[in-house]
């Protein structure tokens, strides 16, 4: 049986195993994204938009969906090591893509303001969740239908008009598998109301040693003058295959911050999209990826300008070494509305072994005449200078070169506006060069 | 305490040093002096380990030890410094946590122990004072945003802390106005002292009324052509390098 068939196949334990959820709304969804599934085949580098990335070891392996194999377990003690700590935040925690209760913090929220379990919230709250799930993001791969079909929980945040959420989310998504070659769907939810505001922390863990596949869609709405900071930071097992969508929409006045920050997964892919639906619409894309073996990180980006006076401004920024792989394409649009735009792309590369290699594309397709848009690429190696000028104090060449890599990084990371999380993600840069170099020897 | 035997350099396959000979005794200072592209600046970055600069011949000892054979960090950490003619911006990195973590691994090479945060932030606040620096500094990152006066400032107090045996100016007083040049000085001149040496590269005498020479060398070719006291490096000022490299001419 290929992966196809086997997907097609679970089906069937996966709705036995739902119980009353195979009666909710999303169970429609479910059913009708198995249906696209079966119409679609997996993408292969003949598919444009994954040319630069061969999933045929994905496509090959059957990962067993969460919902269908035994529930992994873990006690507080056991996921503390997980989390960012030092700053205080509402805590989710979900393993392999499914809520566990009992490992989660979720204490005085504001009237009216919905953060939880899917799960859970298809039932107390129906209307809302059905009003933006699958709307937003609509299925445009087989991974996007996977995801649908075996959508059984994830990530909802609803806040109401008006409402500032002070404390930071943090949401931990713990992939392990013990026993077989596992699946994780999350399916994320994020809506903010006008004039609202909400800090998301998206921090993948994994501890497996067996390969899994973390398959996530996000959807984000963001309503007038409302702002979301989301920082993923993705540190799966070397072992992972990660792939998430991220699919945002946005009214007018609004910002988006979005971090997408990478360290783990033998294949990762995000795909982050963001539709700019209103004027003085602010989006700013910042991404991280320092990999290194045979990691491979492929980003995909899509700044959708569909109404004038808007701003976007992405920077992303990779760090290589050894065989890694690093793909980035960025594409703009500026639709014929969408006069006065301003919008703004860099992709900057370091590659620190010979082997090493990035394909970066910009993809600009722009039909105002009264705009202003830049992009730029570049990819290089440290600078010897610099490093001569550390080690001329003192500093032993290894440590020097983690501070020149800090500094590289520091233009994304010193945007980050909690500042525990910023050191701790400095720390992770540290700690993986430091495995890099051990690796090496 | 550095003995420099025939010496010769490459840089990009092309040779800039033909075979330097040079003494310094601890106390001294000793101003190397020439026209542009004469092998000055390669002179330092080689002394003190640059793997851009191939050493091609000759050997260099300090304080008994081969030179040579050290990596850039171990010659700091045997009291070699450099202050760069262009220091280098490392955004993300602190003024603070950089001389930090330098002076520590210096001292943890000579078994001292680490300074406590107190203690090290302490004698960084003094030794920015001595240089007339804006405490605010010690927290920006290095070199970021500084203009040229405050790098050369921060070169000074990179010295200052990290006390090094032999200290090597690469053309420090290049682009600082005679206020930043008279506090720079002052700093060298604070720290001079009977165990300590130094080699001046400077492309103009005006440095050298501020920290006053021992010993004048000319490099002309990636020769040392003439030696002498601050009198020469006088003498040069007001005769420029063409009466020396005719003299040299006519030698040869």
């Amino acid at each position: 049986m290929n992966s196809k068939e086997f997907y097609i196949e679970s089906f069937k334990t996966y709705e036995s195993k739902l119980n009353g959820d195979s009666k909710s709304f999303l169970h429609q969804l479910r059913k009708d994204a198995l249906k696209q599934f079966r119409e679609t085949n997996f993408p292969t580098l003949r598919n444009e938009e994954w040319k630069y990335t061969d999933i045929s070891s994905i496509v090959k392996l059957n990962f067993t969906p969460a919902i269908n194999s035994t529930p992994e377990r873990f006690t507080k003690e056991q996921i503390n090591k997980f989390l960012f700590k030092d700053f205080d935040c509402h805590l989710l925690v979900f393993v392999n893509g499914i809520y566990s209760e009992e490992l989660s913090l979720i204490n005085n929220l504001q009237n009216g303001v919905v953060v939880g379990s899917l799960k859970k919230l298809a039932k107390e709250n129906p209307s809302v969740i059905d009003s933006y799930i699958g709307k937003l993001s609509k299925i445009d791969n087989a991974f996007n239908a996977l995801n649908t079909a075996y959508a059984v929980d994830g990530l909802v945040i609803v806040v109401p008009d008006g409402k500032i959420l002070e404390k930071p989310i943090q949401v931990l998504y713990l992939n392990s598998s013990s026993d077989e070659t596992m699946l994780a769907s999350p399916r994320n939810l994020i809506v903010v109301g006008k004039n609202s505001q909400a800090s998301v922390i998206a921090n993948y863990r994994g501890i497996s040693e067996k390969a899994y596949l973390n398959n996530s869609v996000t959807e984000i709405f963001i309503d007038e003058d409302a702002i979301i900071n989301l920082y993923k930071i993705q540190n799966e097992s070397d072992e992972a295959y990660h792939i998430e969508k991220v699919q945002a929409t946005q009214k007018k006045n609004s910002v988006l911050n979005h971090y997408n920050i990478t360290f783990g997964g033998a294949i990762v892919r995000n795909d982050i999209n963001s539709v700019l639906d209103g004027e003085n619409i602010e989006t700013h894309y910042y991404g991280l990826y320092m990999i290194n073996g045979k990691q491979h990180v492929d980003n995909h980006t899509f700044v959708d300008h569909a109404k004038p006076n808007c701003m976007s401004n992405e920077l992303y920024k990779g760090i290589l070494d050894d065989n890694a792989r690093g793909v980035f394409n960025g594409k703009i649009i500026v639709r014929q509305d969408a006069q006065k735009t301003n919008a703004y792309q860099q992709n900057k590369t370091i590659l620190l072994s010979k082997t090493a290699t990035i394909d970066t594309k910009p993809q600009l397709e722009i039909f105002a005449d009264d705009v202003k848009c830049s992009h730029g690429a570049t990819v290089g190696h440290l600078d010897d200078v610099s490093e001569f000028y550390i080690r001329s104090r003192g500093v032993p060449q290894e440590l020097a070169k983690s501070m020149l890599i800090r500094a590289f990084a520091n233009d994304v990371i010193e945007t980050i506006k909690i500042e525990p999380l910023k050191e701790q993600i400095n720390h992770m840069i540290f700690e993986h060069l430091h495995k890099v170099e051990v690796g090496n020897e | 305490m550095l003995s420099i035997k025939n010496l010769q350099a490459n840089v990009d396959g092309k040779e800039i040093l033909k075979g330097i000979n040079l003494e310094v005794k601890a106390g001294e200072i000793h101003a190397i002096m020439g026209p542009n592209g004469s092998g000055k600046s390669t002179l330092a970055n080689v002394l003190t380990g640059n793997k851009s600069y191939e050493v091609t011949g000759g050997e260099v000892f300090f304080e008994s030890k081969n030179l040579l054979e050290m990596d850039p960090e171990t010659r700091a950490r045997e009291g070699m410094f450099l202050a760069f003619q262009y220091p280098i911006e490392i955004p993300g990195v602190s003024n603070a946590t950089f001389l930090k973590t330098a002076l520590n691994e210096v001292r943890k090479y000579h078994g001292e122990e680490e300074l406590t945060p107190k203690e090290f932030l302490t004698m960084l606040k003094e030794k920015a004072k001595v240089l007339g620096m804006d405490e605010t500094m010690i927290s920006r990152y290095v070199n970021v945003g500084f203009s040229g006066g405050e790098k050369k400032r921060n070169e000074i107090l990179q010295m200052l802390m990290l006390k090094p045996k032999f200290v090597l100016l690469d053309e420090t007083d290049s682009g600082l106005d005679i206020d930043a040049l008279k506090i720079v000085s002052s700093g060298v001149n604070i720290y001079k002292n009977p165990n300590t040496a130094f080699l001046v590269v400077t492309h103009y005498q005006r440095l050298l009324n501020y920290i006053v020479p021992d010993f004048v060398h000319v490099l002309y070719k990636g020769r040392i052509i003439k030696s002498g006291t601050k009198e020469l490096a006088l003498e040069l000022e007001e005769r420029g390098y063409d009466w020396l490299i005719a003299e040299q001419a006519e030698v040869v």
